[in-house]
């Protein structure tokens, strides 16, 4: 599904390298986590791949489905299937949070060349799908993330997802400000999406989310690598023992 | 030449290009009105209140020709059920319009109310008008008032079934029009008024609006697409006790705009809001002037104003509230933004607050700023191609302007026609 070779990467306005060459295949229906430290450049590999400004690729590369993720703009990578669940959902007043996924929705289908979905197909959907999630209609009327609490806004981003359906699902620090039960909840909806065609790229600092959404793979990442792979015991180690210890392992 | 000079040579100028309409109950009211044009002088850039925007065009003997803009989209309000009252080039077209007979309401044309016994219309015109000199003058009003050639008068007596729609076709390219309205709503009457068209290549408009206790009006304006019409339109409102006056204003392309707004709340509880969305592409200038004076206790004032900009396009906001003594838990609200869709585009701005009632609550801000590219990101990475993202974010920026639009179907109308206008500018 998503396949990363030897990604470096830099900030644009500053001589700071953040990815060293970082190495990462995710198949279709797997869950990979990525765990690491502050400043490892966790967040910078998820905006890297959904394409944000302010980045600069100096050598490696990205492909999804064989196609090459780095060349494109970020509405063409989100219709080819990338999503990513932002870890700080950006706050959009005047946009009605159901305009914005319809339009979403329409966009993507669009640039896939199907047919765009009708307003009662879309809502039919969307009610559903918010039912699930816990949330009301007066969040879908809203303005988008305005004035929403830290879990209104993770289960927002988790209904855009299964109203997207993306094929790569990158999910930064979703657990990062919830509670127990809205964790629970969010990845109630996370295990919903899981499926044979799909991928997801789990960010996190934290063992927790893991035992709700459980990896197929962990990945650590330290100083933009990827310093350790192994399975779902090496989150339990990290949680146990912190990460000094794995650093010093491979260092 | 001081400036005192050029001014009255100007002035004179213009002055010998007019001629008094003669005779009829409204004589002492023009003349009265000229004598102030003569005292004010017509306005030059030097003048405090024209800093941001340059006045000769609106000013000189000599028209500018504006070519007539052609277009094939539903006119404004075309598909609501009104009561249509058309000008062509300022001039009342009769046949055109429709009967102006409502219930609720009693429609005159100015140029009848002297065969008539009309006292409230005699009583008020150039009244408001007269009021709103000071502090600021506004000496293009006063010439409104001395030398309009047509107008109406609406009486609202109840609440008719339906608004009243000035109608403002622009035909002649050379045309330049003075109209001057007079509405008056009587205690726990309410009407919807709605203004929409260009007018005229140069085009100077007066309306002086006199609600009385627990009387409503709403207005909404809509001032045609034609880029090179010129118009300078002043609306001067008194507000009685409990009485509520909403007003909204869509401003698309035009050259030069200046929209003054005099509102005076008289009353003690009564409401002002007053709203406006322009969105402008190049050659344009536009200007909101308002000055809300509360002179009563426990009353509302809502000040809502946005700007697109973009190629060089330049919007003013000049507003003021003026908190009288004794205006005691006044609530004033003033908001004017500007978007910049490109570095070449400008937003002048001057909020002003003079308060001295010491229990109030006045609020005011101004900005200017791009495109969020936070947001823009966001919905990019939704799959929003970005020229529709950027729509999409222009249109929410819009949004608390529009939103001062009560009647739902007429904001969706509008918010559709600034999507049709930001799609062909793609």
């Amino acid at each position: 599904m998503l396949e990363i070779k030897n990604l470096h990467v830099k900030l644009e306005d500053e001589d700071k390298q953040i990815l060293k060459g970082l190495n990462l295949t995710v198949e279709a229906g797997k869950v990979h986590a990525i765990m690491g430290p502050n400043g490892s450049g966790k967040s910078t590999l998820s905006y890297v791949l959904s394409g944000r400004d302010g980045y600069e690729v100096t050598e490696g590369s990205a492909t999804m489905a064989g196609e090459d993720l780095l060349a494109l703009e970020p509405e063409e990578r989100a219709a080819l299937g990338v999503f990513l669940a932002f870890q700080y959902p950006v706050e959009i007043p005047g946009v009605g949070n159901m305009t914005f996924l319809r339009t979403a929705v329409n966009a993507q289908r669009k640039a896939r060349g199907e047919e765009e979905l009708s307003a009662a197909e879309f809502l039919k959907s969307i009610r559903a799908k918010a039912k699930d999630l816990k949330i009301d209609a007066d969040m879908l009327k809203r303005p988008v993330n305005v004035g929403f609490s830290g879990g209104e806004k993770k289960r927002n981003e988790i209904l855009q997802m299964a109203m997207l359906e993306p094929k790569m699902c990158i999910l930064d620090e979703t657990d990062s400000g919830l509670d127990v039960d809205a964790m629970k909840l969010v990845a109630e909806g996370v295990n919903a999406l899981r499926d044979e065609g799909r991928g997801f790229l789990v960010i996190t600092h934290y063992q927790r989310l893991l035992d709700h959404i459980k990896p197929d793979v962990v990945h650590i990442l330290a100083d933009g690598k990827i310093v350790k792979t192994g399975g779902p015991e090496l989150a339990l180690e990290v949680e146990n023992n912190g990460y000094t210890d794995i650093l010093a392992e491979v260092s | 030449m001081g400036l005192a000079d050029v001014k009255q040579s100007a002035t004179e100028a213009r002055l010998a290009a007019l001629r008094l309409p003669e005779g009829g109950c409204l004589a002492a009211a023009r003349q009265a009105a000229l004598a102030r044009v003569q005292t004010l002088g017509l306005p030059k850039r030097r003048d405090e209140y024209w800093k941001f925007t340059c006045p000769d065009t609106l000013t000189e003997a000599d028209v500018t020709k504006a070519s007539v803009f052609v277009s094939d989209e539903v006119p404004m309000f075309d598909d609501f059920d009104r009561l249509k009252i058309i000008f062509v080039d300022g001039v009342y077209d009769a046949d055109a319009s429709d009967d102006l007979s409502l219930e609720g309401v009693t429609i005159d044309r100015i140029a009848d109310i002297c065969g008539q016994d009309i006292h409230w219309a005699k009583d008020l015109y150039g009244v408001l008008e007269a009021r709103g000199q000071a502090p600021v003058a506004r000496p293009l009003a006063a010439l409104n008032t001395a030398f309009a050639t047509d107008g109406i008068a609406i009486h609202v007596t109840g609440t008719p079934s339906k608004p009243i729609n000035l109608v403002y076709l622009h035909s002649d390219e050379m045309s330049d029009a003075m109209v001057h309205h007079l509405v008056r709503v009587e205690a726990g009457a309410e009407a919807t008024l709605l203004e929409n068209g260009p007018g005229a290549s140069r085009f100077n408009t007066c309306l002086e609006i006199d609600i009385a206790d627990s009387g409503k009006l709403h207005l909404v304006r809509a001032q045609g697409r034609d880029h090179e019409r010129r118009a300078a339109n002043h609306m001067f409102a008194r507000l009685g006790k409990e009485s509520v006056f909403k007003s909204f204003t869509l401003t698309v392309n035009g050259v030069l705009t200046r929209n003054e707004s005099v509102i005076e709340l008289l009353g003690d509880d009564a409401i002002a809001h007053i709203a406006g969305a322009c969105v402008g592409d190049g050659d344009f200038h536009h200007d909101d002037t308002v000055f809300i004076t509360h002179d009563a206790v426990n009353c509302e004032s809502r000040q809502v104003f946005k700007k697109v900009l973009r190629n060089g396009a330049t919007g003013v906001f000049q507003g003021k509230i003026l908190v009288k003594e004794g205006a005691q838990k006044t609530d004033g609200y003033q908001i004017s933004q500007s978007l910049l869709l490109d570095g070449d585009s400008q937003f002048l701005a001057k909020p002003e607050l003079e308060i001295y009632a010491d229990d109030v609550i006045c609020s005011h801000g101004s900005t200017t700023g791009a495109i969020d590219e936070e947001a823009l990101f966001y919905l990019r990475s939704r799959g929003i191609p970005t020229a529709d993202a950027t729509d999409l974010l222009t249109l929410a920026f819009l949004a608390e302007a529009v939103g001062e639009v009560e009647d739902a179907d007429i904001a969706a109308d509008i918010v559709a026609r600034l999507e049709g206008w930001l799609s062909r500018r793609r």
